[in-house]
């Protein structure tokens, strides 16, 4: 499918002083998509958004928009708006007079301006709110506010700078989904910049994920989280084990590594991947079986494209959908497994105890083996 | 965030153009450096100058004025009673005022803005008027002595001493120790103090070992300002103690305007000023950002 | 340093003690009755005697308004007042314009010299005002002969070179108080405004400014306050013939005592308290 650029950096750099908060970096963001630049704080995501926004200017390298270079344009000759943290709402202007202010600059005839800002209050379910000021709206609607606010100039893309960070767990679960509901219907491009990583899984189409000034990887949520390219990437998304070791033998796509511990597993190798190089296998905790070793004599695994190793069970935290168990193997490193609780059930002999001794396996293809 | 902090200083709120800072300095600049800064420059030559016959200045370098500042009897007595008086009258404030903005600070929150604007008032009162409420009170047919005449007793001589320069200097200083006592204690976490008696201290060790340091900043700022303005007073004790009671600010109106011997004023004037600075950048240096 | 405790908020309460000390919190009502006494009691006496029918301002001689009607038929007293309120409205204009001005850059920008401005800014503040006054009596009377001599003309020093002086000290007491309101603006809402395409002016017009004008008119508000009571310095920097009213007021309290005094002093009073409520008023609104 041709789709076209809504956005481009092309190596772009930005310093502040001594530190560099963008390092060369380049991104393509489609038309009418949803992505969101994940990453901790610091790590040059909210840089990013400034200087699409016009706040910042780079140091080196271009950004475009639709093809047109934006450089040192100030922010208010930009087609693009922007969602802010805290909503940066106007305190001394009723909401209707917030929502004007873009198309009010833009000298929009009168009558356009108060029918699109009626259409925008509509559109985030706030009509009846246009005469109030917005330190009398709850959290959820200034949010909402802010985001009639941006929209109504129609940009060619909107900036969010983590929006929902202000929000209570619920509401802002709630305004997740409202936010891709109005995105999708809107068509219009989005970037979302977050630390949280749920919400970018479960909004964006795709997700760049950064760690001081660079983006580490693009690619949809799925692609993300099952086959993050780097130690970071597997880090930072969701949990997950690590465990280091050496590659002896290539077989296509599945590498064996010898473990410090004299073990030999086996993982879905990268591209790359040589023999006699140090990696790290990533082993999410969902993506294994514990079974329970009876009378000392370990079963057999159930096919040789198993990894499997004894361990012994040490702490069980129950909460609620998962036991999280956490496991010792014999290196002495502990290892997190997540069963998911199908049963239900009030015996607590049907779950783990310590102490136990059990059998850790799991499909090569579950385990990662990634080389940074 | 550890690298995207620098954004949200105010320089980076948005690039800088060109033409803003001229448009924002520049007047202030202008009139700054021409209506105080020159002005400054040309007291400190005068300070350097000599007295001609004739009351105007010769052109001759010199540091014989600020040698006889500081050794003529005359001048030394001066220079000492202002900083004495001034001393005296801002820890008379200080022993009125802390208490005072405690008792504020521990008043229901819609009592509390009617005590403070209680102080507001005699702050924003014009020093000249709150003297003279005094001078009615204290001179020699003032309100005082028609009372104690009226009762027979002997006329008291109460004006133009050195108690009524201090009684006008706390009287009209008064609210300028307050107001910074207050701000300091409101910033203070009262809930310190509990924690302080759920440690084992009593209320006066309490107060002594949490509150009186935590609230110093407010005490350095009241101190440092009622100093300055009463050690430099020129209208309180120019009413209240007449020619008996001479204060530095005093002294400088009768060189400049009446004795004619500006080299001398200007030694006097570049002194003080050292003083008072000398004061400030103490104060400033032993607090921190946070403190003030 | 005081200043900015006019412009601070009456915040919330912090968390007061629950139970408390009975003796220490009499001795506290105690000192704070005798406080407010000592402020209160020589400013309720002056008021009570302007309306004195006698001509010693310490003897009572029944009630009368004569002393005010005196009061307003006093051309000299009347022309200071004049005076001093043109002197006032003319410098606090000029000080509110720059001196908000200059707030703004301080406190936007960071520039080679900032730290120097900001010394510079602070000083007329620290320094007293009979050292600001000689001063600037030098050099208004050096560069007055300087200009005279060189263009033969014969200028002296008026209302003009008042309003000078006192355009020079406000400016630094506004930009203190400006100042105070700006730290606690939100330099995003500027960001915001840029972002729905409001250019540098727009975003000050519509955004900057009436946001930060509650500190502004606080600021302007004590400028104008500062002039029309300054003595010393008007003093120092006028010429024969050109008084203030404090001038005017200060040279009759050394003279005598008399209740038209009282009378004016009373009128000036009450001046001062419409200039706290106003400023009150700006302030709650500020902070609502």
């Amino acid at each position: 499918m041709a789709r076209t650029i809504a956005v481009e950096l092309a190596s772009v750099t930005k310093r502040f002083g001594d530190v560099t908060a963008v390092d060369n970096t380049s991104l393509q963001l489609y038309d009418g998509e949803f992505f969101s630049l994940l990453g901790p704080s610091g790590c040059g995501k909210t840089t990013i958004l400034r200087m699409l926004a016009g706040f910042e200017y780079p140091t080196s390298g271009s950004i475009t928009i639709h093809g047109r270079e934006m450089g040192h344009t100030p922010p208010y000759k930009r087609p693009v708006n922007t969602v802010f943290q805290s909503y940066a709402l106007f305190p001394h202007m009723t909401v209707e007079q917030n929502v004007a202010f873009g198309l009010e600059m833009k000298n929009a005839p009168k009558a356009e301006i108060k029918t699109r800002v009626v259409e925008a209050l509509e559109m985030v379910r706030l009509g009846e709110y246009g005469n109030r000021r917005p330190r009398q709206l709850s959290g959820g609607q200034q949010q909402r506010v802010a985001l009639a606010r941006a929209l109504v100039n129609q940009p060619e893309v909107l900036l969010l700078d983590e929006p929902l960070a202000a929000l209570d767990e619920k509401l802002r679960k709630e305004m997740q989904l409202e936010l891709k509901g109005l995105q999708e219907r809107l068509g219009i491009t989005f970037l979302f910049v977050t630390h949280d990583q749920e919400e970018a899984l479960t909004m964006s189409d795709r997700i760049g994920v950064m760690n001081r000034g660079h983006i580490l990887q693009v690619g949809n949520p799925i692609e993300i989280y099952e086959r993050p390219t780097s130690r970071f990437v597997a880090d930072f998304i969701g949990e997950t084990n690590f465990v280091s070791g050496t590659v002896c033998e290539l077989h296509g796509n599945i590498a064996a590594i010898n473990t410090a511990a004299g073990q030999t597993l086996r993982g879905l190798a990268q591209q790359g991947v040589q023999v006699g190089q140090p990696v790290t296998i990533s082993i999410r905790p969902e993506k294994v079986f514990l079974t329970p070793i009876s009378n000392g004599t370990p079963p057999t695994p159930p096919s040789k494209h198993m990894n499997a190793m004894p361990v012994q069970v040490e702490r069980i935290n129950y909460i609620g959908s998962d036991t999280r168990i956490i496991v010792r193997l014999h290196d002495g490193n502990t290892f997190d497994v997540w069963e998911s609780n199908t049963r239900s059930t009030l015996d607590r002999d049907e779950y783990w105890q310590p102490g136990e001794a059990a059998l850790l396996s799991w499909p090569e293809e579950n385990a990662l083996v990634l080389t940074e | 965030m550890a690298i995207t902090q620098p954004t949200l200083t105010p320089e980076a709120a948005a690039p800088r153009r060109n033409w803003q800072l001229p448009v924002l300095l520049g007047p202030a600049a202008f009139w700054l450096f021409w209506f105080f800064l020159v002005p400054l420059v040309v007291i400190l030559i005068y300070s350097f100058l000599t007295r001609s016959a004739t009351g105007g200045v010769d052109w001759i370098f010199t540091f014989d004025n600020y040698a006889r500042l500081l050794s003529d009897p005359i001048y030394v007595t001066i220079l000492w009673r202002s900083v004495w008086i001034g001393g005296v009258a801002t820890l008379i404030c200080l022993l009125i005022a802390y208490p005072l903005a405690l008792f504020i600070i521990l008043q229901p929150a819609q009592w509390r803005s009617f005590y403070i604007f209680l102080v507001l008032i005699p702050f924003w009162t014009n020093m000249l008027v709150r003297t003279y409420a005094w001078m009615t009170i204290l001179n020699n047919n003032g309100l005082i002595n028609s009372f104690v005449t009226g009762l027979g007793g002997p006329r008291l001589t109460l004006i133009n001493t050195e108690g009524a320069v201090l009684l006008g200097l706390v009287y009209g200083q008064l609210p300028f120790m307050v107001l910074p006592l207050y701000a300091a204690m409101d910033r203070f976490d009262f809930r310190m103090m509990e924690a302080a008696s759920d440690l084992g201290a009593n209320k006066w060790r309490a107060f002594l070992r949490v509150m009186l340091p935590m609230t110093a900043p407010g005490i350095a700022a009241g101190s440092v300002l009622v100093f300055i303005l009463s050690a430099g007073n020129y209208i309180i004790p120019a009413l209240l103690g007449g020619n008996k009671v001479t204060m530095i600010g005093n002294q400088l109106e009768l060189w400049f305007r009446t004795a004619q011997n500006q080299p001398l004023g200007s030694a006097a004037a570049v002194l003080l000023m050292i003083m008072m600075v000398g004061g400030v950048i103490i104060y400033f240096r032993t607090t921190t950002e946070d403190d003030r | 340093m005081a200043e900015e405790t006019l412009v601070r908020p009456l915040p919330q309460a912090a968390a007061r003690p629950a139970q408390r000390n009975r003796w220490g919190e009499r001795a506290l009502q105690i000192n704070a009755f005798f406080a407010y006494f000592f402020l209160y009691a020589p400013i309720a006496i002056l008021v009570i005697f302007s309306f004195s029918n006698s001509s010693f301002a310490g003897v009572w001689g029944g009630f009368t308004f004569d002393w005010y009607i005196r009061l307003f038929q006093n051309a000299r007293l009347m022309e200071a007042l004049r005076n001093s309120v043109y002197v006032a409205l003319i410098s606090t204009t000029l000080a509110t314009m720059i001196g908000t001005l200059v707030a703004l850059g301080m406190e936007r920008f960071r520039f080679k010299g900032r730290t120097s401005l900001d010394a510079v800014l602070y000083l007329p503040i620290v320094i007293p005002d009979i050292v600001m006054a000689v001063m600037l009596l030098l050099f208004f009377s050096t560069a007055l002969q300087l200009i005279n001599g060189m263009f033969g003309t014969a200028m002296r020093m008026n209302l003009t070179t008042v309003i000078i002086a006192h355009v020079a000290f406000n400016i630094s007491f506004v930009a203190v108080v400006v100042r105070a309101s700006l730290k606690s603006f939100d330099w995003r809402m500027e960001e915001a405004a840029q972002d729905l395409g409001a250019n540098e002016w727009a975003t000050f017009r519509r955004i900057t400014l009436p946001l930060i004008l509650p500190g502004i008119v606080g600021g302007a508000l004590l400028g104008f306050t500062l002039s029309l009571d300054d003595y010393v310095i008007a003093a120092f920097t006028t010429g024969p013939g050109f008084s203030t009213l404090p001038i005017e007021v200060f040279s009759r309290v050394r003279r005598s005592i008399t209740p038209e005094i009282n009378a004016i002093s009373t009128i000036m009073l009450l001046a001062s308290v419409l200039l706290v409520v106003a400023s009150q008023i700006f302030q709650s609104r500020q902070h609502r």
